[in-house]
């Protein structure tokens, strides 16, 4: 319903670039949301293993990191494009 | 050396006061972020390095632009900046600037073989890394046998920890002849990923041409050390049934692309994020129009700042990492674990099989 309400005040502005560009920060929030839990979820993995062993909390922060690092690149790709929308319909 | 520390740290909050002088504009123009982000990580013709009330202090570098039939034009970009007062830069030798493209004002070809801040950045920072280097080498000569001192001891563990955790772990037996393109990718990149967050300075690797350029060495040479091995994995994974290759084959030649590819666009996306995050927080005090907002603003960015630090090694060590571990499945010889369904993990390196 909210849903619905929104697209409706945003429509009647008949601003086609508006609803893109909503478009586009509703996706950069939606990319947030998927690399703050994916991050998450390896940062508690990361957590108990090192709980566990603690001699191999060197190996597992390493580790760790490389995972961190390759979700975020997947999260700036989305990013990126969300704000070459931005940017493209501003100019 | 605390001194030291704590003028670097003092320098480091620079870029936090850097980018304020172009909100006070001589006409009363309203504030357009988006405008200034993208000026800020974008390239340039000339090296704009801050603006006054009245003046603006730059560098400006030479264009260097071929036109077909009209031969090759070489001139400082003073020649095409706007002159004092005027929104739109000048026209010179039939050529103007139009948001940093070089456009012919009779609309033919023109090839930009510019030094623009880009190039000057890259040529700078490649001195600055063979400066360094050469003087950790003449630290291995003169320092044979002995303990390393100086800039040698810096580098020594950081190439050391390459080496052993990187090159040796993911390559393997044949990792020596890879080591030289994995130091300078290493290299090359952290001082880059550095150099672009100190204040005035040009955003190389935020770059997506420069960031291509790597991916496509790493392509190259993970193809040209790529063995028989290698595309036997792509074109006959070991494993899958028949049936389902004629899908795993396009997508194992697509993977050969898309990971360069990625690698490209994880580092363009992560040195520009953290630029452009830097640059948000500066704007919110423009947007807002009040200083209330700096204090909040300003330590937000000093965090975002020091974060990049890390981006910056990071970033590095996984760019090199990535490329390592191509180039060791390129290399890679066969095993017979591969055609075992259940046995053997291949957690061993390959010459541990008795090749």
């Amino acid at each position: 319903m909210l849903l619905s309400l929104l697209l409706q005040a945003v429509a009647e502005v008949s601003n086609s670039a508006g609803l893109a560009v909503m478009g586009a920060g509703i996706g950069a929030g939606l990319v947030a949301l998927g690399v703050g839990l994916g991050i998450g979820r390896i940062g508690g993995s990361a957590m108990e293993a090192i709980g566990r062993q603690p001699e191999a909390s060197g190996r597992i922060q390493t580790a760790m990191l490389i995972v961190a690092a390759l979700i975020e690149g997947l999260g700036l790709f989305a990013v990126v494009v969300c704000l070459l929308i931005s940017f493209k319909l501003r100019g | 050396m605390k001194r030291l520390l704590s003028v670097l740290f003092c320098i480091l909050t620079l870029p936090v006061f850097a980018s304020e002088h172009e909100g006070g504009a001589k006409k009363e123009e309203s504030f357009s972020p988006g405008e200034m982000i993208l000026h800020h990580i974008g390239d340039s013709h000339e090296w704009h390095w801050f603006s006054t009330d009245n003046d603006h202090f730059t560098s400006y570098l030479p264009i260097i632009a071929y036109r077909p039939g009209k031969g090759v034009s070489v001139f400082s970009s003073k020649n095409l900046a706007p002159k004092h007062g005027e929104e739109h830069g000048a026209e010179y030798e039939g050529l103007k600037l139009e948001h940093e493209h070089l456009v012919s004002t009779d609309g033919g070809k023109v090839y930009d073989f510019s030094i623009t801040k880009n190039v000057a950045s890259l040529l700078l920072s490649s001195v600055l890394l063979l400066v360094v280097f050469t003087a950790v080498a003449r630290g291995y000569n003169k320092n044979h046998g002995r303990a390393p001192r100086g800039i040698q001891s810096f580098f020594e563990p950081i190439i050391i920890f390459i080496r052993d955790e990187v090159a040796k772990k993911s390559i393997g037996p044949k990792y020596e002849r890879y080591m030289p393109y994995l130091l300078t990718v290493f290299f090359f990149i952290w001082f880059n990923n550095l150099l672009g967050l100190m204040p005035g300075a040009a955003n190389l690797t935020g770059n997506i041409a420069v960031t291509l350029t790597l991916a496509v060495l790493t392509l190259i040479i993970t193809l040209a050390s790529s063995n028989k091995n290698y595309w036997a994995h792509i074109f006959a994974t070991p494993g899958v049934p028949k049936a389902l290759l004629p899908i795993m084959i396009p997508v194992e030649l697509i993977g050969v692309v898309v990971k360069p590819f990625s690698l490209m666009v994880r580092l363009f996306a992560n040195i520009t994020a953290g630029h452009i995050v830097i640059l948000s927080f500066i704007s919110l005090i423009f947007i807002f129009k009040s200083p209330a907002v700096a204090p909040v603003s300003l330590a937000f960015g000093l965090f975002i700042n020091v974060l990049e630090l890390l981006v910056a090694i990071l970033q590095a060590y996984i760019f090199t990492l990535l490329t390592a571990m191509y180039i060791g499945g390129a290399v890679e010889e066969h095993h017979d674990a591969d055609y075992q369904m259940g046995g053997g993990d291949g957690a061993e390196p390959a010459h541990a099989h008795g090749h």
